[in-house]
């Protein structure tokens, strides 16, 4: 599998933020895009998704399945964690699990992975801001898809979470997963760089 | 179908509870109904005449009330960037989650019907008559209404705008919801023929409002 950009251009509120972009990667590889604030990390990300129109250039997924679309191959995780607060922990991985379907876990499972097992019951409200991220990792293991598309996962974590995502990482990436993160910080995996925006 | 059932299922829990939508319209439509026999005086002939118009106003602004948090709240939390990258067509997606917000908010609405039909001095066939056109009117409302919710699911305080955007597309609802309940009450109309067409307006709600709203959220994206 191999997700590839050519000359991906992006305008945003008629200012363009990426032009001319190239990208390349691979199977069991990850892309580490980084680059000062508002460079266009999150829209090149977003592009990828699907959620942002692409302005010019193109990308492509090679030897993905053919009868789905490249979002729907896609995990992305974004600032905003798709949680609901009125809802328990499990019953919103639950939730994204059905809805999202596909090969799917058990969500208990996952829950325990990150390290939520004990909060399954809680309302979502009571979490904190690294257990909210650690919930949304859990929807990337409950859930299987080949690429991840992530928006600054480690933000709020703490050291052992850094750490347990950056195995979690791993083992996606073995089983022949490939990520594209945009990041500050080391994302705990060897991954390539991409540096985007102008220097300054 | 899991995926739909699933959402529906969330969406309707999350009405039911705390600080959800779904009291909020009952409240409401409580609030204007009850009012309105103190601002019109005892005449009770004017009440039962007036009765049906008030009971579908009443029904039409509580349901306008909870429908611009439809999308909004599934915006805010990026729930609606994951919809929109699912395997499901999000027409059915919308479809879906209006059908959640109908059951949850425009259910009660009826439920509550025929105790302030008692209010208003209509006996007990006018209260059903008006119950029953208020079971076929409101899914129109709310489907009609979900194109402006997701027209204004990018605007912060979109609630007016919705309003707005959505008002003159349930007038026709209103008015041969108003229609049928009084033809059925005191005649001289047939009481099919504006029921009928009633019912017309909540299928056509029910091919259209899916697709509008689908579009208006591909095309909101940022």
């Amino acid at each position: 599998m191999r997700l590839s950009g050519r000359g991906v251009r992006c305008v945003r509120g008629g200012r363009e933020v990426l032009s001319g972009l190239d990208f390349e990667v691979c199977s069991g590889e990850a892309l580490a895009v980084t680059g000062p604030n508002g460079s266009g990390k999150t829209s090149l990300l977003r592009i990828i998704a699907g959620l942002l129109a692409l302005a010019g250039g193109s990308i492509d997924l090679e030897s993905g399945e053919h009868e789905l679309t490249l979002a729907e191959q896609v995990h992305y995780l974004g600032h905003r964690d798709a949680m609901k607060p009125a809802l328990s922990v499990l019953e919103n991985l639950s939730f994204w699990r059905n809805f999202l379907g596909g090969d799917a876990s058990d969500p208990e499972a996952s829950l325990n992975q990150v390290g939520l097992g004990h909060a399954a019951q809680l309302p979502a409200a009571y979490l904190s801001a690294g257990q909210r991220r650690r919930l949304s990792i859990a929807r990337l293991l409950a859930i299987r898809r080949p690429i991840w598309l992530l928006d600054e996962p480690t933000s709020a974590l703490d050291a052992a979470g850094q750490s347990l995502f950056a195995n979690l990482t791993r083992d996606h990436l073995a089983r022949g997963g490939l990520v594209l993160a945009a990041t500050h910080a080391p994302l705990g995996v060897e991954a390539r760089e991409l540096k985007i925006g102008r220097e300054s | 179908m899991t995926a739909l059932a699933a959402l529906v299922r969330r969406d309707i829990r999350i009405a039911l509870r705390v600080g959800g939508g779904a009291l909020i319209g009952v409240l409401f439509f409580l609030i204007v109904v009850v009012l309105m026999p103190f601002a019109i005086g005892p005449d009770l002939a004017l009440l039962a005449r007036l009765g049906p118009a008030i009971l579908w106003l009443g029904a039409l602004l509580a349901s306008l009330l909870t429908l611009d948090r439809l999308f909004m709240a599934d915006h805010e939390d990026g729930s609606l960037d994951l919809i929109v990258m699912s395997r499901t067509p999000l027409e059915l997606t919308c479809a879906a989650k209006a059908l959640a917000h109908w059951l949850a908010a425009g259910l009660p609405l009826i439920i509550a019907t025929p105790v302030l039909g008692l209010l208003l001095n209509l006996d007990a066939s006018s209260t059903l008559a008006v119950a029953l056109t208020l079971l076929v009117g409101t899914p129109a409302l709310t489907f009609t209404g979900m194109i402006g919710a997701a027209l204004a699911v990018t605007l912060h305080r979109g609630g007016l705008l919705l309003a707005v955007l959505v008002l003159p597309l349930s007038i026709p609802v209103l008015i041969f919801g108003v229609a049928a309940s009084e033809a059925a009450i005191s005649g001289p109309l047939s009481f099919g023929t504006p029921f009928s067409i009633l019912c017309a307006l909540s299928l056509v709600s029910f091919v259209i409002g899916p697709f509008a709203a689908a579009a208006s959220l591909r095309q909101g994206l940022d």
